[in-house]
Formats: C-alpha cells, structure tokens, sequence
C-alpha cells in the first residue's frame, strides 16, 4: 500500500519530545511540514498563537501576511498552494474570523487545492454556550473540507496538526480545517512529530490494476479517432511530460477542462484548447465526434460535459482517475484506471501502439480553420475590446523570461483569458473553476507572488470581481509585492449580463455596475496605475506595466456588451452551441484582417 | 431497490455527523441508518438501507469511505446475511380485544413487554417485512405509540466482509508511536 508521496523533505527540525504551549505548537508544526509563510487576521480567540508567533517572525522562520478579510487568507493560501503544489496555511480568529473563510475554503476544495485553515476556538469551557464569537466551525466549515477537527485537549495537537497536513496533501488534495480552543493554545504540554500516521481506511493512492490499462490500450489501440480529455490531475500529478509523450506516439488530440488548461502547450498541433460551455467549436465536436475518449484527471463536471446523455455519445469513455468516487459519479467510462497518474500514465505509454490517425487530424484540422475565419482575434478593432486586451497581455508576457502566473477572476474575462491567452505550461494558469468565485483573481494573485517573488504574476479581473477584495491592494503594498492588475471593465457583471441577453429577454437586473475611478483608487494604495481606452493605447501601457518595478493596476476601460462565444447553453449537449456571429455583424469588429 | 451497506468508523465526536451530513448534501436516498457499537472498541458500527440502483449504491459506498473518520464500508446486499429490526409497538386494549393481540403476537413470535388497563407493549423482532405485517395486523386495535430501530445486519459465517485488524483509537498509534502507518486497510 503506497505510503504517504508528498511528504516534504526533512526540515531538520527535531521531531523528539519537547515542552510548548499549545500555540508554540501551532508554529512547530508547521515549521515541520516545511511552512514558511501563512495568510491570516488575529483576534481574541487565536490571540495565544499571535503572541507566540513574535518569536518566530523575529528570527524569520514565518512569515505572517495581515489580509484585509479573511475570506482573502485562503484565497491567498490557495494561490500559493496552486503556485507551489505545497499547502498552503491560513489562520483567523473564531466566529466571523471563521465563517469569513469559508467561501475561501470550499474554492479551494472544489478545485483540489491543498490548503490547512487554523482557526481559534472559544476556550473549551464556553463551547456550546452561545459565547461571544463562538460559532461551530467545524459544523460550518464540514461540507467544504477534506476533513476537519476541532481541538479541546493538547495532547491531541500535536497529532492532529500532523494529520491535517497529511490528509491535505496527500491523495486527491483538499482543506482541512483545525478549530483550536482558546484554552489549548494557552496550555503547555509534550510536543512531538516523531509518530506516524495511522489512518485506516483513508486510501490516498489507490493501486492500479495493469489488467484497467492494459484495457485501456487494448481499447485505444483500435481506435480511429480518439480524442484526450486533459483536466487538472495532470497537473496535479505533474504529469504534462508523460501526457504529451501519449499524445506525440499515439497521435492523440488533447481538448483541457478550464483547469487542465496548458496540460499540453496550446502551441502544440494537437491541442485543441479547452472544451465545455465556452470552449471552441472544433474542440466540442471532437468530443461528439470521437470514438474514444480518454478522460484524465477529470471529473465531467457540467460545464464541460453539457447534457450528459449527449455527451461524447459515440464514444468510448476511459477514466484515469485517482479518486474512486468520481469514477462512475457523473459518467460511468467503459475503461476505469483508477490510481496516480503518475504511476498509470507510464504503464500505460509502453502499451500504446504508435499510430498518426491522420484523417481524424485533418478533419479536426478542417473544423478548426472554419472557426478561425469567423474568430473576432483575426480582424481589426476600433474600439477595445476584451479579446484584443487578452491577446496582447499574452504578446507582452511572452517576451519575459520571468515565470508568467496568470490569475482570472470569475465571468466573461475569465472565458477571454482562457480562449485568447496561450498558455504553455500547466500551472500557469491559476483560476476558481469549481466553485466560480468572484473576487478570488486578486489574493489568489498575491498569494501566488508570495511564493515567487521573481515571477511575473498578472491579476486578470472583472470590474465585478475586483470590487469584491479590493481591500488587498493594501496587502499588496504591505508586502510590497509586484503584482499587475488587469481590470477588464465593462461596466457591467458581464457574465450575467450575457446571460440575462441571451436567455431572460436583455432585462438587465442587478448588472449595470458602478466602478470607481481605479486609477485614484490605485493612488490612494500608492500604486501605479493607468487606464486604458483605446486599442492603440494597449501595447504601450502593457509595456509600462512591466517595466515599472512593483505593483502596477490597468484599468481597460472595455466596450460594454460583447459576448464570449462561442457558447453551449446550460442543459444543452455541447456541439449545440451558440456561435460567434459573423465579423461585421458585431459592433467593434471591422471585417478587416488584422495588423496584430 | 434497497441495498445494505455497512460502515465502521473512528467511534469520535461528530462522527455520525459527518456521515449523514454528507448523505444529505449528495442528496441520496436512506431508509434507514442505524449506528452502535462494533465487536472493536473505539470503532462504531452504522448500518444504512439505501434506496436506489446499482449507480446511487456505489457512489453511497465510494463517499463513505472518503469520510475520514471512516475505517471500512461493505456493500452486504449480495451476501448471506441476518437482517433484523427491533420494533416496540404500544397497542390500544379493550378486556374483549387484548386476548386476540396476545395470538398474533405469539404467531409473529413478539414479546408483551408492559401491559396495562389501556393498552400493552408488543416487542417485535424480525425483518422489516415481518414486523411490517404485525403492524398491518395491529394498526385496527389502534397503535398509540411505536418505535423501530431500523436495519441491522451481520452476515453468516463465510461471508462475514473481510476486515483487517483495525487500531481502537487514533491516539493508540501516536501513543506506541510506531503505528502501522495507514497501510492496514480492507
Ligand atoms: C461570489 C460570486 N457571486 C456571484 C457570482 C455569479 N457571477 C458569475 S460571473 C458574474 C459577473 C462577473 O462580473 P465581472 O467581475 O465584472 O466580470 P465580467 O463577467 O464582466 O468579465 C457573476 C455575478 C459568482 N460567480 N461569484
Ligand atoms: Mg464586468
């Protein structure tokens, strides 16, 4: 049975018996599972830990960042983690500290994200009471995590702490939160990290059958037109070199869900760019069209899948998956591998017979230049619009060496990025896809920095979004960190205004949106900014930004109401999609071809 | 169609909780759930009757055993198995009616447990079918107060679910601290 894979390398600290309080526990432990930096905002009942952190922050073993809302703190955790594939930690005060987290929380389960949520208790006395600032976290916070706990004895602590960060990173990875009363963290007691850990029953890498893959080849091996379904497992399991070895001897096209985005670089011929509710016509229709479809890391969430019964209907359904319970969830595959793909994608390339399945290729090809023609990216614009902004983010931070982490907020921008950036890596792309939390792009952004200070990390948010956590940009300067802002406003919640055009008649309730002059917001954080009108205008400003060293916000002033397209509307299968008009019919679209 | 599913699990506050807070937000279909102790101290035993298809009981067993706190979970419905509920059922009595709930309590093998001027307590065991039908039975009399465990289920010899030894409690292993790591699982 395989034992624990994510273990981080030995943190040369002793793992013996030793005395501590209970907060100088908190801190141990962490510095034992290698945390360096943790995301968080006192208050009363988390005070204890506060005041032992002094000494840690004095010689640099932690760093703390003070957020501006806690909801933020695990956003950034989950930036950080999804930048790193370590966990991220964050801790907050009881009651509304706690309950703040939890949108924060349940996007990071929702996308896997390993994230270890510390939170103060009401000392143990006063639970049940209705105290002041008790809530019951672990009550509230249960159905966003992995798993949870709630400590009211200290020699608990040291094992739970333990556990936490093993059950968050190991396997499929997800949060867990630990609710520790008051009177713990004043306590003192034995400390050690020396036990291992005993967890009957949690099965975090279940071991594949070679008979699965062996089928699995056997299938692949007689088809004519099989198609990849690439989704964040990949990336995950750091898997994209192995993946694009299966894609290259196989001659297999790739389609990615929004979070497998860059499995395989989108440059690559046989990739065909993400599929689902906003993905390119080509990339759906492969998936009507093939007749075998290898699922990877991926769950067939409805935003990829559309109508489930019409979905990828002639196909063959293969699920290499590491968790048991998504196999059969949504689509029950004829071929389930279930195990690491780490382990399975190598057993399973030697099994593959090199094929080209070049009709198949070329007929995606044919599909893919029809889409091309009509694609708004190719024609001149007179007015900006959100797509050109996209594309030349991508242009300007094509030519740094830096490492390039894109964050999007949530709605119409977010579709844009995905369809108009290119994006070469797995992990570059870091977004809220499960959950579609708005107001995530901004802390997840710092975060991310945090981890990399060296890295070039964009901020790409809606002016919906952005006014969600704004208050960070405080963080930001606090830390000093050079994040760039992309504020794509339109003026409205343009995602739901697409929506309220397409399907509730152009009643626009609830989404004409008033921003504030971002450019003096920007100043009044002492952050550089500019705004952006006009597509002339975008080249320079995107170059400004990269050359001002720190932080750096553009607000991109964009035409209102365009659409993203092409779109496959809720409940409908996804070769019934909604297509891009034709240039000329849209507003802002000249029809000429482009000089960009 | 109805299946039985067995789950044992780390006897911790909150436990039962976990469980059937996630049956509720999966949205599944439970008949009935019972929970007790196991043969194993620390380990607790929870029986659930599960309405759906092949489908719906195979994601409720995958779930389960993602729960944490969760040390094993058995799909018994093809098994030989004991399937048994307890039922306590407070019966309406007149002095012309109490002799002829007294026979068909006898036919279905319950007990009278408490008798008095109004009324008496039946004790039923059995399947749910049979404690079904001596309810049917004695619903005319008039039933002022019932009670009914719901399933419980051990299977016979041979086919008892296959477990391996299980720690009694999480703190044993940090205690011998050299726990078996988590590599004693079914
Ligand atoms: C916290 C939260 N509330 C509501 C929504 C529903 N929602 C999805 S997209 C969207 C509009 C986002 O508007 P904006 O940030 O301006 O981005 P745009 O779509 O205009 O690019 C809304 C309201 C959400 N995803 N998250
Ligand atoms: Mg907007």
């Amino acid at each position: 049975m395989a034992l624990a894979k994510r273990e981080p390398e030995d943190s040369g600290y002793d793992l013996g018996p030793q005395e501590f309080t209970g907060s100088q526990m908190i801190w141990e432990s962490l510095l034992r599972e290698g945390v360096r930096i943790v995301f968080g905002h006192p208050g009363g009942a988390i005070l204890p830990a506060y005041d032992a952190l002094a000494e840690y922050e004095a010689d640099g073993r932690i760093h703390h960042v003070l957020v501006r809302h806690e909801q933020c703190a695990a956003h950034m955790a989950d930036g950080f983690a999804r930048a790193t594939g370590d966990v991220g930690v964050c801790i907050v005060t009881s009651g509304p500290g706690a309950t703040n987290l939890v949108t924060g929380l349940a996007t990071a389960q929702m996308d896997s994200v390993p994230v270890v949520a510390i939170t103060g208790q009401v000392p143990t006395n006063l639970l049940g009471t209705d105290a002041f600032q008790e809530s019951d976290v672990v009550g509230v916070s249960q159905p966003v995590c992995k798993h949870n706990y709630l400590v009211t004895d200290i020699a608990e602590l040291p094992l739970v702490m333990k556990e936490a960060f093993y059950i968050a990173r190991e396997g499929r990875p997800g949060v867990v939160l630990v609710d520790i009363c008051k009177d713990v963290q004043i306590e003192s007691g034995t400390f050690r990290y020396d036990f291992e850990i005993s967890l009957p029953g949690f099965e975090p890498w279940p071991e594949y059958s070679p008979e699965a893959v062996q089928d699995a080849a056997d299938l692949l091996n007689k088809s004519e037109r099989p198609l990849i379904l690439a989704g964040h497992g990949v990336h995950l399991s750091n898997t994209s070199e192995e993946l694009l070895q299966l894609v290259e001897k196989a001659g297999i096209p790739v389609v990615t869900t929004l979070l497998g985005t860059g499995n395989i670089p989108e440059t690559h011929p046989l990739s065909l760019g993400m599929g689902g509710m906003h993905g390119e016509a080509f990339a759906n229709r492969a998936v009507q069209a093939c007749d075998v479809l290898i699922a990877m890391g991926m769950r067939f969430d409805d935003r990829i899948t559309g109508r489930l019964d019409r979905f990828a209907a002639n196909a063959k359904i293969i699920h290499f998956e590491l968790d048991k319970a998504e196999v059969g969830k949504n689509i029950v595959p004829d071929v389930a591998v279930v195990g690491d793909l780490a382990d399975t994608l190598p057993a399973y390339l030697p099994l593959v017979e090199d094929r080209r399945h070049q009709e198949w290729v070329d007929t995606l090809n044919e599909w893919r230049s029809e889409t091309d023609e009509a694609d708004i990216i190719q024609f001149e614009v007179e007015e900006l619009i959100p797509p050109y902004v996209i594309r030349q983010l991508w242009h300007a931070t094509e030519r740094t060496d830096k490492r390039v982490i894109v964050v999007t907020d949530v709605g119409q921008h977010q579709m844009w990025e995905s369809q108009y950036y290119i994006h070469e890596q797995a992990g570059m792309l870091l977004t809220s896809g499960g959950l579609g939390t708005m107001g995530y792009a901004l802390p997840a952004a710092l975060g991310a920095q945090m981890s990399d200070p060296g890295a070039l990390v964009w901020c790409v948010a809606g002016d919906g979004g952005f006014q969600m956590t704004l208050q960070e940009l405080a963080t930001i300067q606090q830390e000093k960190l050079p994040v760039k802002i992309a504020i794509i406003n339109n003026g409205f919640l343009g995602m739901v205004r697409q929506w309220q055009q397409i399907f509730y008649d152009k009643r626009y309730v609830g989404t004409p949106i008033l921003s504030p002059d971002y450019v003096k917001l920007a100043d009044a954080y002492d952050i550089p900014a500019a705004a952006v009108r006009h597509p002339s205008e975008v080249v320079s400003v995107l170059e400004q930004a990269h050359a001002t060293d720190g932080p750096f916000l553009v607000d991109f002033q964009v035409k209102e109401e365009v659409n993203v397209y092409p779109m496959v509307a809720p409940g409908a299968a996804v070769d019934e999609l909604i297509r891009r008009p034709k240039p000329g019919h849209v507003q802002g679209y000249s029809g000429v071809q482009p000089s960009w | 169609m109805q299946y039985t599913l067995v789950a044992w699990m780390r006897d911790k506050p909150g436990v039962l909780n976990r469980v059937s807070g996630m049956l509720r937000r999966r949205n599944f279909n439970i008949d009935s759930l019972q929970v007790s102790h196991s043969e194993t101290p620390g380990i607790s035993r929870m029986t659930f009757v599960v309405d759906g298809d092949e489908r719906v009981a195979d994601q409720v067993v995958k779930q389960l055993r993602k729960v944490v706190d969760v040390t094993a979970v058995e799909d018994i419905t093809e098994r030989l198995a004991i399937l048994r509920e307890l039922a306590l059922i407070r019966v309406r009595t007149t002095p012309a009616t109490r002799g002829e709930i007294m026979q068909f309590a006898e036919i279905y093998r319950a007990q009278i447990v408490d008798v008095n001027a109004e009324n008496l307590v039946v004790q039923a065991v059995g399947t749910e079918d049979k404690v079904d039908s001596l309810i049917d039975l004695l619903r005319p009399f008039g039933i002022e107060e019932m009670v009914r465990t719901g399933r419980v289920a051990l299977c016979r010899g041979d086919e008892r679910p296959k477990r391996k030894k299980q720690p009694t409690s999480i703190f044993k292993a940090a205690a011998s601290l050299n726990g078996s790591g988590h590599g004693d699982q079914e």
